[in-house]
């Protein structure tokens, strides 16, 4: 009899988590693509991002609503609580980093059809790291797993060296030449971009880990 | 308007007890084989509502009603239609468990033998109790009395026993109020598992019962002469997450006064 | 916040004056009960050391007799056995029907009402009453005779508010909800009533009827008007025959002057007493027999 209590609650808890993993999924998705738009100067897949946030968007707004009904019509408590508490953070994190991709199709839009300032390699990179956050808070969330958690926290400041890089690198740049201080600064726009995605990368674990030990903490190992 | 659309509807139906109205005009219509609860105040007529659907008011000799109250298309108060026939189509569960004081295979054999059931009656016990989620509980002491169960069973044994007899409707009145936690719950769940399969028209005091087991929700609030009458029927998550009515909204809030 | 105006030294809880009267009240309750218990047991000793010595076989199998080493009381027994199953007979089933129409049927008007009232006045009305009622009405008008069954219509009739009261009783103990959950289940009024009130109503039924058959047993007034015969020197074998029972036996003993009759009497109230006492233990045996089942 004990699986079946509440079963229809249980489905809709479950439902809540799949929704954020499928949101997880679109956006991931959507910041490699910006990234490669910018990358192969390809306008139309930067296109395709600007098209796809709005289903990011939409998606955000069903979870949110799932979220609140479970609140309103379920009472739920305890860890069921906190999961609900966390969905509707991490949806709102997952929406702020589909709009960063977003960011990111436009400028490559603006730059349009010359070239990149230089050729990109550790913008590439931090996308990455900051990706593989994104991928590891949501594996963290889905297996309750604090360590790993912990771990995306500390990556973040990987990706933070490598902002630093890239500001020195591209205001050295601009020092040089006056001329390409526009183009710069779209790439140290997009740095930026990345940058906060893996920061929100970071929020995203923190939640994780007040999901499981119920604990709220800013998990601050950074060395700047 | 199409009928067959809606199991049960009233359409201004005002019910007095003697002098008093208990009911003032209330137009409700609802769905099939989905759970639709009834909350409201204390004395907002929704038990009385409830007992209108399978005319149980009739034993109360001061009780009388006008306008109109359908199952399906078939006008309940007719004098054509037969209140021991709609009551074996539209069952009831009461807020205590009332077994009889019998067995439990007789208990639930009960309904088949007055609405001469000619089928296998072991299997039929056995398949509503299934319904029930007791079979598991009591297959081994179908012949022991049912008192001796709990709270929560003996309510199972109930909905089993209205089960039996096939209802299309199952009428609830504040079925868990009697019950502990765990019973409550169970048959919270009981109720999740039943809709689609049957009708459900629950009362219930517990909003969040209602918020937890239901489809639709309907308002109900007495008026300044105590008469009770309907403010909002709505999908239950928009009753609890974003009702129309401040009435309503001030209720399941707790600013009701 | 109100402020809270009570002073601790205004209260004197004096418990050991109220611990006092509770000891006294518990004194006077318990002295009152074992007064009753006394009186009773000297009656009951009194009785047995006067009566046992006659009781025998003999005083059950033989005839009323001059002689009272002869005598017995199997005539006012066997009387008294008759008198009682036809009584049962004509009692039981007219006072349940009373009882069901009254309670399940019988609208609540003021005719239900009056009905009900002088149901319960009957009860309370003496015995000789009825006993000269019997004598006018089956014996005189119906022409029926001072007869075994002129005598237990006389004697259905006094018992029959108690049967009436008892069953209604018995009937209003079964939850209203019971009731609620066979009509939700389609059942018909009769269906109701056959298949929910009566099961759950018949051990307080019975339990009523056999109360009102021993009370037959132990009525004298009655019978005395109708039948008016207290030597009996026969055994009545169908319901027209003439008759006696044990009370008035026993009075007729009583009234006698050798003390041999004296003892008779006593024999005779101890066999009249067994037979009352056993009938309100097989009452009493169905009573707790049912309350066991249903709280199984």
């Amino acid at each position: 009899m004990e699986n079946r209590i509440r079963s229809d609650y249980t489905k809709s808890l479950q439902d809540l988590q799949d929704g954020l993993l499928i949101l997880g999924s679109m956006v991931e998705k959507a910041i490699h693509k910006s990234m490669q738009s910018l990358k192969e100067r390809d306008l139309q897949l930067a296109q395709t991002v600007i098209a796809e946030d709005d289903l990011i968007d939409q998606k955000r707004f069903e979870l949110e609503n799932t979220a609140v009904t479970l609140l309103a019509t379920q009472s739920p408590m305890a860890a069921d609580l906190r999961l609900i508490i966390s969905a509707l953070h991490i949806a709102v994190e997952l929406e702020r980093m589909g709009d960063y991709a977003e960011g990111i199709a436009r400028i490559s839009q603006t730059i349009g059809e010359q070239p990149t300032l230089k050729p990109l390699i550790d913008l590439p990179k931090m996308t990455e790291l900051a990706t593989t956050m994104l991928h590891k808070s949501l594996t963290a969330y889905t297996n309750r797993d604090k360590e790993l958690a912990i771990d995306v926290c500390k990556s973040d400041d990987a990706v933070d060296s490598l902002y630093s890089d890239v500001y020195h690198e591209l205001v050295g740049i601009m020092i040089e030449d006056p001329d390409t201080v526009q183009r710069a600064t779209y790439l140290l726009w997009v740095s930026h971009d990345v940058e906060r995605i893996a920061d929100r990368a970071t929020n995203i674990a923190e939640r994780v880990i007040y999901l499981v030990t119920g604990e709220l903490s800013e998990i601050d190992i950074s060395t700047y | 308007m199409v009928t067959d659309e809606y199991i049960l509807s009233s359409d201004n139906l005002n019910v007095y007890y003697g002098n008093f109205q208990a009911l003032a005009n209330v137009s409700i219509k609802i769905k099939p084989n989905i759970v639709t609860a009834l909350i409201g105040p204390s004395g907002c007529g929704k038990s009385t509502l409830l007992r209108c659907f399978n005319r149980m008011n009739d034993l109360i000799p001061i009780f009388s009603l006008d306008g109109s109250i359908k199952y399906k298309s078939q006008e309940l108060y007719d004098d054509t239609t037969d209140a021991t026939n709609i009551r074996s189509q539209i069952g009831m569960v009461f807020q205590k468990p009332n077994p009889f004081p019998k067995s439990i295979y007789d208990n639930v054999a009960f309904g088949l033998k007055i609405n001469g059931y000619t089928g296998n009656y072991d299997e039929a016990i056995e398949n509503s109790l299934r319904r029930a989620a007791l079979w598991e509980e009591v297959k081994d002491r179908l012949n022991k009395s049912a008192i001796g169960l709990s709270g929560g069973q003996q309510q199972r044994l109930c909905i089993a026993r209205a089960l039996a007899v096939n209802p299309e409707v199952l009428l609830m009145d504040e079925p868990a109020s009697a019950l502990d936690p765990i019973g409550t719950l169970a048959i919270e769940e009981l109720i999740r598992e039943l809709a689609g399969s049957v009708t459900i028209v629950i009362v219930t005091h517990n909003m969040q019962q209602a918020a937890r087991v239901s489809d639709e929700t309907a308002f109900l609030m007495v008026n300044d002469n105590r008469a009770g009458y309907l403010v909002e029927h709505d999908y239950t998550d928009k009753i609890f997450t974003n009702p129309s009515e401040e009435r309503t909204e001030a209720y399941i809030t707790g600013r009701f006064s | 916040m109100i402020k809270n105006i009570l002073k601790k030294e205004n209260y004197n809880q004096n418990l050991n004056s109220r611990y006092t009267k509770g000891k006294l009240y518990f004194t006077v309750f318990f002295t009152a009960l074992m007064i009753a218990i006394i009186g009773l047991a000297i009656l009951l000793f009194q009785i047995i050391s006067q009566g046992t010595e006659m009781l025998s076989w003999t005083f059950v199998s033989s005839y009323p007799s001059r002689f009272p080493e002869k005598a017995g009381i199997l005539s006012a027994l066997v009387g008294s056995i008759w008198l009682m199953g036809l009584t049962g007979i004509f009692a039981v089933p007219l006072g349940i029907g009373t009882a069901v129409y009254l309670e399940e049927y019988a609208p609540k008007n003021k005719f239900t009402q009056f009905l009900e009232i002088n149901i319960s006045n009957l009860a309370g009305v003496p015995s000789i009453v009825y006993g000269l009622l019997g004598l006018a009405v089956f014996v005189g008008a119906l022409n029926m005779g001072r007869t075994l069954i002129a005598g237990a219509l006389t004697m259905a009739l006094l018992v029959m508010p108690i049967v009436i009261l008892a069953s209604r009783e018995a009937i209003k103990q079964v939850p209203y909800s019971h009731r609620e959950a066979a009509y939700a289940l389609g059942a018909t009024r009769w269906e109701v009533v056959r298949s929910v009130v009566l099961p759950s109503a018949i051990p307080g039924i019975m339990t009523g009827a056999i109360l009102s058959m021993s009370r037959a047993v132990g009525e004298a007034a009655p019978v005395l008007a109708v039948s008016a015969l207290v030597y009996l020197t026969f055994v009545p074998t169908d319901p027209f025959d003439r008759f006696t029972v044990m009370p008035i036996q026993i009075y007729n003993w009583v009234s006698r002057p050798q003390d041999g009759f004296r003892e008779l009497a006593a024999s005779g109230i101890i066999l009249l007493l067994v037979l009352l006492l056993s009938m309100n233990s097989i009452a009493i045996y169905i009573r707790s027999k049912y309350q066991n089942k249903s709280e199984e």
